[in-house]
């Protein structure tokens, strides 16, 4: 009965804050709700016993991802999405949204899940010796695309000095579309 | 009520349609952002509510630290896309700015 009541607040928690991310007409005030959403959706992680994802979770997508999201929202001075008026824009993407939502519940109901939690162990040490064995080609590619996104957020940020050296700019830009592209 | 698979589906589902609702009606790109990490999000908790109820085993949940790598790298080069456009075109509307050179 008290982890039924967990969920539904937990559940609760994520999804009221996800629609203030996509109802807020204020940046900054779709940011905070954003942590939110992902805090809510680390605590449905440590709910399942994924006790390493929830870390993760928090680590990464609260300590990272939204701290960028926020420092480029107040850099970019355009707290407000003020063009964002009018039923044009509103309408088919509601319809859109909801038919996807239709056929993914549609889906949902019409399975006879039968899966059943088991007892909750301890991931981490499991996480660990998957990633070293059976993932180890895809665990090594990601540290390759981390590579590159850093690399190409560097050189995508950087100031750019038309007066310079005319020379070289049509090289960094070559450069600049390679790591966008890879 | 007895909490299973199906719940963490629907939760998954409606995140995932807002996710879809917020890319599809922003035009601030790094609203159009927020939207995908919604949808992310979305696929992850399916990835580890059926590592959970069906695989009980963590290959679902390996899946799941991957998306969240990847989409941390994803959202680095966005927003690095996101403060070269506006240094460039002076706005972040995604309508509006079409070219990343000038």
């Amino acid at each position: 009965m008290t982890g039924d009541l967990i969920f539904i607040l937990l559940a609760l928690l994520t999804l009221v804050s996800a629609v203030w991310v996509v109802l807020s007409r204020n940046l900054v005030h779709a940011g905070f709700g954003l942590l939110f959403t992902l805090f809510g959706a680390a605590g449905l992680y440590a709910y399942m016993g994924a006790d390493f994802i929830a870390v993760t979770q928090v680590m990464v997508y609260i300590g990272g991802v939204l701290v960028l999201v926020l420092f480029t929202v107040m850099m970019t001075h355009v707290p407000r999405d003020k063009q964002r008026h009018g039923v044009d824009r509103y309408v088919p993407a509601a319809v859109f949204a909801l038919l996807v939502f239709g056929v993914l519940y549609k889906t949902i109901t019409a399975v006879s899940w039968h899966g059943l939690a088991g007892p909750a162990h301890p991931t981490v040490a499991r996480i660990g010796a998957g990633v070293m064995t059976d993932y180890i080609f895809p665990f090594e590619y990601v540290s390759l695309v981390l590579l590159a996104a850093m690399i190409g957020a560097a050189l995508l940020t950087r100031e750019y000095h038309p007066t310079a050296e005319e020379g070289d700019a049509p090289a960094e830009d070559a450069a600049t579309d390679q790591e966008v592209a890879s | 009520m007895n909490v299973g698979l199906p719940h963490f589906l629907t939760v998954g589902a409606i995140l995932f349609a807002l996710g879809l609702f917020a890319v599809m009606s922003r035009r601030n790109a790094i609203g159009i952002l927020m939207g995908v990490e919604l949808m992310l999000n979305a696929s992850n908790i399916n990835f580890v509510a059926f590592s959970r109820y069906v695989e009980h085993a963590v290959d679902g949940q390996i899946m799941a630290a991957f998306v969240i790598v990847l989409a941390a790298a994803e959202a680095a080069v966005a927003l690095a896309i996101v403060l070269a456009m506006y240094r460039n075109f002076g706005t972040a509307n995604a309508d509006i700015a079409q070219r990343l050179k000038r």
